[in-house]
């Protein structure tokens, strides 16, 4: 099919070669899983289960709270040894809230887990619930419940899915395994997908560099003719779903709008696989497939591993190190986060665990920006990146976002092309960051404000009523005082002193 | 405020390989035939006066940064200062005396640089800053240009009369010669006619292959090219201001010499001759003191074209591009503030774009 140009991106050397080739693997299960309760964008889960219950596999461990949130299942069957806190798979190796789980080895399904025998029989809503209950997050690694991205059908006019097979981070092969080895799964989520957000024009976009993955996906789609396999350009940042969108359509998502702006979602390829498992078999998000790789691991894979496995564990089934890492990453390597320890879990959105070395890092020195322009050539989003750095280093945040820094999607394109090593991308974060702040300490200050405000007009309310209440007593006192007087005044009038007429008329 | 970042704690975990070193590495090779065509062509009085230009200002780089506080290894080796010496070494008259170029070379690095706040920072090209600081300060010199005599050949000066001639000795009849601009230029305004000042396109061809008399570097217009082209191939600079540049200078020259054939010479004299092609690929493309976005190269590109022409023609000076440079230079903050990519998703004033098909759904 016809594709449009997309301005800026970079050629990174992708390195697949190094698991590409590496049929899926399950990882043994390892003795302990500790499953965070927030493995989304959104509210955290509230926990369900107590210490010492025994739980299926699919049993639910946790619920959503909130529309957007997602449950938390069991990964296997097994014993609850405790709902406490536990590194979160985060650069900052906080705590967080962590159901940990002691496999009893027989992996058993629990018995309320079952499938619809026709997906496409049920109503668009009743799909999107039980893709709700699956706890299904977007897989690519921005964990946005698909349920709510499937409903919105409800607010906006849409016309076209498009799977996200790009997978243009380098590196990573879990979606090209999976859309090899699992094409028609992935292709039969996809399809009930389209059908609960009632579109009939669907695209699979896959970049160029995954011929098998386009050839099996192309095969298990031929049963379907709404169904077309794009062929990208080998492009970073051509998985970015605004962009995805444009190389496809020609057309923008608006700024600060949503591709359903322009009538498409964009689903991930590994979502359109779970989104199957959930539908067909009712099976919920327990598991996915995960890149381990970098020159610095013994035996690059790709596994599928249960939700709450160490990448300790992952790495370990992978050989261990070849050589000292540089650095431990999450994600791919332009826009992954460093991993703090390798005791962190594997959650719904981690697709890739590297391990690299100093040389793949590269990182040097960062010298003097010479304003070559690299980085505003390489921008995705037509921003000028070295202009947005100086403004932030200059303190002049208001400047940075005046300068286009909310539209900036931290893609990495600028930073890796400066010659420069200005790492402007934590340039960008820092601000973006400082400005979120600075607009909660804003409204914090407008609320407090706000309450002082209401707080003195209330005492002042009280006064007045405290005020009138005297003054009222007053007078009732002094009524009563009056009526007393002229009680007493007719009763002496009527006792007798009637031809005297009474003080006060006098003086009156 | 400063803010402090530090450089480890995010992506990307992969760059490029690119480095600053090896982007003025670049600059250089490209740069190395035409000169080496340079020292050959003007023998050991231009090799002195290189080395003499750009010595000094890595002297003169170093004493900066140590005046700065700046760590000396890192910063002396980023390239910068060699190639700023460099490139004012090419555009100086080949026979000038050393202290010519090192008097450039301070010039360049000292206040064209470094008072602005050193690399990156500079508003001016220190390398023509210092050339028209020169030529301004010390006209003789800066004027006096020989006609080629290749190294070893009969008529060239010997080692030890070049060291004489560098020191600023006379005693070595040396055949100057006039540069094809100013020859051009005098014999214009003496009333001659083009046809009778130029016999045919032979100058043009000396002004290409570089048989003429000229700035140490710059003779060779085919040579230049060579490394612009080059230059362009491994993306250190791109196409947009140097065709800028002489595209706006071809067309002026054209039309004008359509207008008036025997005033007003054609567009391929202006391009070999001068610094034409050295400042186009070499210059105007210095990344510092040109603008980022595309549009905004064009413009200067354009600019500086317009500006060579009038400057040439009309103007005081036979050679006006490090003049064009300068002026263009100092409006290169007001072109990056105006000219800017357009953002995704929003229109060129930066509203969000809209769409019908959901607008009225979005409120």
């Amino acid at each position: 099919m016809k594709l449009f140009k997309i301005r800026g991106g970079v050629h990174p050397h992708d390195n697949k070669h190094l698991a590409a080739g590496q049929a899926i693997e399950d990882l043994p299960m390892p003795a302990l899983l500790h499953i965070p309760l927030q493995q989304h964008i959104g509210a955290p889960a509230k926990p369900a289960v107590r210490r010492g219950q025994q739980v299926a596999k699919g049993e639910l461990l946790a619920l959503s709270q909130g529309a957007i949130s997602a449950p938390v299942h069991a990964p296997t069957s097994g014993r609850v040894m405790g709902v406490g806190s536990y590194p979160a798979h985060h650069a900052s190796g906080l705590s967080v809230r962590t159901v940990t789980l002691k496999p009893d080895g027989e992996d058993r399904w629990s018995d309320e887990i079952q499938g619809v025998p026709d997906p496409f029989a049920l109503a668009p809503e009743e799909i999107a619930a039980r893709v709700a209950a699956a706890g299904i997050v977007g897989m690519g690694g921005a964990t946005f419940p698909s349920a709510v991205k499937l409903n919105l059908r409800t607010r906006y006019r849409l016309h076209t899915l498009v799977i996200n097979g790009a997978e243009c981070e380098p590196y990573l092969t879990c979606d090209d395994r999976l859309m090899r080895e699992h094409a028609e799964q992935v292709v039969d989520g996809v399809r009930i997908m389209a059908h609960a957000l009632g579109v009939d024009r669907i695209i699979v976009a896959i970049e160029n560099n995954k011929p098998e993955a386009q050839a099996a996906m192309a095969l298990a789609a031929s049963m379907d003719a709404r169904i077309r396999i794009a062929r990208l350009p080998t492009r970073y940042p051509m998985g970015s779903e605004k962009h995805l969108v444009q190389a496809l359509t020609g057309r923008e998502t608006p700024a600060r709008g949503l591709t359903a702006d322009i009538g498409v979602v964009v689903h991930n390829g590994a979502t359109a696989f779970a989104v199957h498992e959930a539908l067909r078999s009712g099976r919920p998000l327990v598991s996915r497939v995960v890149t381990v790789s970098g020159g610095a691991v013994s035996r690059p894979r790709n596994l599928r591993v249960p939700l709450g496995a160490r990448v300790q564990d992952l790495l370990e089934h992978c050989g261990g190190f070849a050589e000292q890492p540089a650095r431990l990453i999450s994600g791919g390597p332009m826009m992954g986060q460093p991993l703090p320890s390798t005791r962190v879990p594997m959650v719904k959105g981690s697709n890739g665990v590297l391990a690299l070395t100093t040389a793949e890092v590269a990182r040097h020195e960062p010298m003097p920006c010479i304003r070559c322009a690299t980085c505003v050539q390489a921008c995705p989003c037509g921003l000028v990146p070295l202009d947005m750095a100086a403004h932030t280093r200059a303190g002049d945040l208001e400047g940075a976002v005046s300068l286009g820094l909310m539209d900036c999607i931290g893609c990495g394109s600028c930073a890796y092309v400066c010659p420069a090593h200005i790492p402007l991308v934590q340039y960008f974060n820092y601000a973006k960051g400082e400005m979120a702040a600075r607009g909660r300490a804003k409204q914090k200050m407008t609320e407090t404000k706000r309450l002082a405000e209401q707080r003195s007009a209330r005492m002042e309310a009280i006064k007045q009523a405290k005020r009138e209440a005297m003054a009222k007593r007053k007078r009732e006192a002094a009524a009563k005082k009056a009526a007393e007087t002229a009680a007493a005044e007719t009763a002496a009038m009527t006792s007798g002193a009637a031809a005297e007429p009474p003080a006060t008329t006098a003086e009156a | 405020m400063q803010i402090e970042i530090p450089a480890s704690s995010a992506g990307p975990f992969a760059h490029a390989r690119t480095s600053i070193q090896r982007t003025m590495a670049l600059v250089m090779l490209a740069l190395l035939p035409a000169t080496l065509f340079g020292f050959w062509q003007f023998g050991w009085p231009a090799i002195f006066l290189f080395f003499a230009t750009v010595g000094t200002a890595l002297l003169a780089e170093s004493a900066c940064l140590k005046l700065a506080g700046k760590p000396q290894r890192l910063y002396l080796l980023d390239g910068s200062a060699l190639l700023a010496g460099w490139l004012l070494a090419v555009s100086l008259p080949p026979w000038a005396p050393w202290w010519i170029g090192a008097i450039g070379a301070v010039i360049a690095v000292v206040v064209a640089k470094h008072v602005f706040g050193g690399l990156g920072q500079n508003l001016f090209n220190p390398a023509m800053v210092a050339r028209v600081a020169l030529l301004i300060s010390f006209p003789l010199e800066m004027t006096s240009y020989v006609q080629p005599m290749p190294l070893f050949s009969a008529d060239a000066p010997g080692f030890l009369q070049s060291v004489g001639i560098s020191l600023g000795q006379p005693g070595f009849d040396a055949v100057s010669g006039a540069t094809l601009l100013s020859h051009v230029r005098t014999e214009l305004s003496q009333g001659m006619s083009l046809s009778e000042i130029i016999p045919g396109i032979a100058h043009l061809v000396s002004g290409a292959v570089g048989t003429i008399a000229g700035s140490m570097g710059e003779t060779s217009a085919l040579l230049i090219l060579l490394g612009g082209l080059f230059l362009l191939a491994k993306r250190v600079i791109t196409w947009h201001t140097p065709v800028a540049m002489i595209g706006s200078l071809a067309i002026l020259a054209t039309l004008m010499n359509l207008y008036d054939p025997e005033h007003y010479a054609g567009a391929l004299y202006h391009i070999v001759s001068g610094a034409t092609l050295l400042v186009a690929f070499f210059i105007a493309t210095d990344p510092v003191t040109s603008p980022v976005s595309k549009m905004g190269q064009i413009i200067f590109g354009a600019s500086c074209g317009i500006l060579v022409y009038v400057i040439r023609t009309w103007a005081g000076y036979p050679e006006g591009v490090a003049f064009a440079i300068l002026l263009m230079n100092a409006c290169t903050p007001m072109i990056d503030h105006y000219i800017r990519p357009r953002v995704y998703g929003r229109d060129r004033r930066g509203t969000p774009i809209e769409y019908a098909d959901n607008a009225e759904m979005r409120k």
